[in-house]
C-alpha cells in the first residue's frame, strides 16, 4: 500500500510558541490514522498545516505523492474536511448547499453524486430541508456528505461523532469503515472517543505538547503501558512527561 | 452590576476595531454635517436645482456603499455561518473568490439601485439619467472604487479576524467627508482637500454636479477617477494576498468560525 499523506518534520511556531515541534508521520492508503492528544497538544494545527490552511514554519507536506506547497488547489480537489467547529450555510436546503460544493469541487454529474451520497447517508427525505433547522445528527451527517462530494483520496475527521446520539454514531463510525475498505482512501481521524478511535484505527499518534509522545496500534499501546484500555493510556500519556522525542 | 461592566470593558479594550468604533463614528458625523451645514450657510445659492443635484449625489453615494457593504456582507456571512473554513479549503484559487464577490456584489448593488433611480421620478420630478452616458462612466467608478473598499476590509477581516467586522460597517462613513458627496471641495480645510484629491469620489462627485448644474462634462474628472480607482483597486488585490499570507501564518483562518 502506498503513502497517501507524508508529512516530514514538520514545525510551526506562533512567534515564541512552539504549537508543533517537528513531526513525521504518513498515512496509507486504506488506513484510518487515529491522531490522540490532549487540548493545546497541537493537534487541530497539524490538521490546518496537512488543509494548507496554515503555513508549516519548516518542513514538508506530501499529498499522494505532490508537495503541498506550490501545489494547494490540485491537492484540495483529492481531501476534504469535517468538524464540529464548522458548518454550512444554515439558510440553505442541504440539497443547494451540497450543489454549492459540488461546483465549488468542480464535480461533473452533481445530481448524481447527491443521490448517492443521500442513499449511502441517510439524507433522502432530508435534501429539501433547511440546513439550520436540522438535529446535531443530521447535520452531521449532511457536512459529511459535503466532505465526501468530490470523492477525496484523504479523509480528515476532527471529531466526526462530537455531540451525536450513540445511534448516530454508530452509524457515521460504520460508514466511515465501510467508505474506506471500498474507495480505499487514508483517513486523520482526531477524536476524544477512546472507543471510537479503537474501533475504528489500526495505527494511532500521541500527541503531547507539539511532538508525537507515542505511536502504535491500540492493542500495543494498551500491552505496552499495561493498561486496561485506550483511554488509561491516553490519561497516563497525558499526565507523564514526554516518553519520545 | 461592576462584573457587567468589566465584561463589556474587557471586551472594548482587548480590540483596537472597537476602540476605534467607539471614537470614530461621532467625530465622522460632526465633521461630515459640519462641512454640509457650513457650505449650505455660506453658499446659499449655489443650488438652482438643490432637491435634484442633492438627490442625485444621495443616489451615486448610495451605490457606492451597497456596492462596498454587499461586498463585506458576502465575506462576513461566511464567518457568520461558520462556513469560512470550508471555502477556504475547497479548490479555489484566492482570484476566484475575489471575481465571484465582485460579480455578486454587482448584482446585490444593482438590484437596490433600480427601484431608487425609478422612485426619484415620479416622486420628486427629478431623473438621474439627465446624467446622460456619463452616467455609466460614474457608476462605474463608484462601483471599482466600492468593491475595492470590500476587498481592503475583506483583507482586514482575513487578517485580524471577526473583531475586524466593526471597520466593515464604517469604511464608507470615514470616507465621507473627503469624498465631496454633496458639496464642492473647497468648502474643506485646505489639509482636507490634499487628502480628498488622493481619492475618486471627489472626482466623482464634482462631476456629477458640473453635468448638472453647468450642463458642461469635464473629461479630465472621469479620467482621474479611473487612474485613483486603478491604483487603489491593485493596491486592494495586493494587501488581500498579502493578509492571506499572513492568515496562513497566524492561524486566523483556522480559527474564523470558532
Amino acid at each position: 500500500m502506498k503513502n497517501l499523506v507524508e508529512v516530514k518534520n514538520i514545525k510551526k511556531n506562533y512567534g515564541k510558541n512552539e504549537a508543533v515541534k517537528g513531526i513525521s508521520f504518513n498515512i496509507k492508503e486504506d488506513e484510518i490514522l487515529g491522531l490522540l492528544g490532549p487540548n493545546g497538544s497541537g493537534k487541530t494545527t497539524t490538521i490546518g498545516m496537512l488543509l494548507g490552511l496554515l503555513k508549516p514554519t519548516s518542513g514538508e507536506i506530501f499529498i499522494n505523492g505532490q508537495k503541498l506547497e506550490g501545489n494547494r488547489i490540485e491537492i484540495l480537489e483529492q481531501i476534504n474536511f469535517i468538524s464540529p467547529y464548522i458548518e454550512l450555510p444554515k439558510k440553505l436546503t442541504v440539497k443547494q448547499n451540497l450543489t454549492v460544493y459540488g461546483k465549488l469541487y468542480k464535480i461533473n454529474n452533481i445530481n448524481e453524486r447527491i443521490e448517492f451520497l443521500s442513499e449511502k447517508l441517510r439524507l433522502r427525505g432530508l435534501l429539501n430541508s433547511i440546513t439550520g433547522e436540522l438535529s446535531s445528527g443530521q447535520k452531521n451527517r449532511v457536512s459529511l456528505a459535503k466532505a465526501l462530494i468530490n470523492e477525496p483520496k484523504v479523509l480528515l475527521l476532527d471529531e466526526p461523532t462530537a455531540s451525536l446520539d450513540p445511534e448516530v454514531g454508530d452509524f457515521v463510525r460504520s460508514f466511515l469503515e465501510d467508505y474506506k475498505k471500498e474507495k480505499k482512501i487514508s483517513i486523520l481521524l482526531a477524536s476524544h472517543n477512546m472507543n471510537e478511535v479503537n474501533r475504528l484505527c489500526k495505527s494511532i499518534l500521541m500527541m503531547k505538547d507539539g511532538i508525537i509522545i507515542d505511536k502504535g496500534n491500540p492493542e500495543e499501546l494498551i500491552n505496552k503501558h499495561g493498561r486496561k484500555n485506550l483511554e488509561e493510556v491516553f490519561l497516563k500519556l497525558s499526565r507523564s512527561k514526554n516518553e519520545l522525542n | 452590576m461592576y462584573g457587567l461592566f468589566l465584561r463589556h470593558f474587557y471586551l472594548i479594550t482587548r480590540s483596537f476595531p472597537r476602540v476605534l468604533d467607539l471614537v470614530y463614528w461621532p467625530t465622522i458625523q460632526i465633521t461630515l454635517w459640519g462641512f454640509i451645514s457650513n457650505f449650505f450657510a455660506t453658499h446659499t445659492t449655489y443650488y438652482n436645482n438643490a432637491v435634484g443635484v442633492i438627490l442625485t449625489c444621495a443616489i451615486l453615494y448610495d451605490f457606492l456603499f451597497r456596492t462596498s457593504i454587499g461586498f463585506n456582507m458576502l465575506f462576513l456571512e461566511e464567518i457568520w455561518s461558520r462556513n469560512f473554513t470550508n471555502l477556504f479549503i475547497a479548490p479555489m484559487k484566492i482570484g476566484e473568490i475575489l471575481t465571484s464577490l465582485v460579480a455578486t456584489a454587482l448584482i446585490r448593488a444593482l438590484i437596490g439601485l433600480i427601484p431608487a433611480v425609478l422612485l426619484t421620478s415620479p416622486l420628486f420630478g427629478i431623473s438621474i439619467l439627465d446624467l446622460g452616458i456619463f452616467l455609466f462612466f460614474l457608476f462605474l467608478s463608484l462601483y471599482l472604487f466600492g468593491i475595492t473598499l470590500g476587498i481592503l476590509v475583506s483583507a482586514g477581516l482575513l487578517r485580524y479576524g471577526p473583531s475586524f467586522e466593526n471597520i466593515a460597517w464604517s469604511t464608507m462613513f470615514l470616507l465621507a467627508p473627503f469624498g465631496c458627496i454633496y458639496y464642492p471641495i473647497e468648502i474643506l480645510p485646505e489639509l482636507f482637500q490634499k487628502i480628498a484629491y488622493l481619492l475618486p469620489l471627489v472626482y466623482i462627485f464634482e462631476e456629477a454636479r458640473n453635468i448638472l448644474i453647468n450642463q458642461t462634462v469635464d473629461i479630465q474628472n472621469i479620467y482621474d477617477a479611473f487612474i485613483w480607482n486603478g491604483v487603489y483597486f491593485v493596491l486592494s488585490i495586493a494587501l488581500f494576498y498579502y493578509s492571506f499570507n499572513v492568515a496562513k501564518k497566524k492561524g486566523t483562518l483556522i480559527n474564523m468560525g470558532e
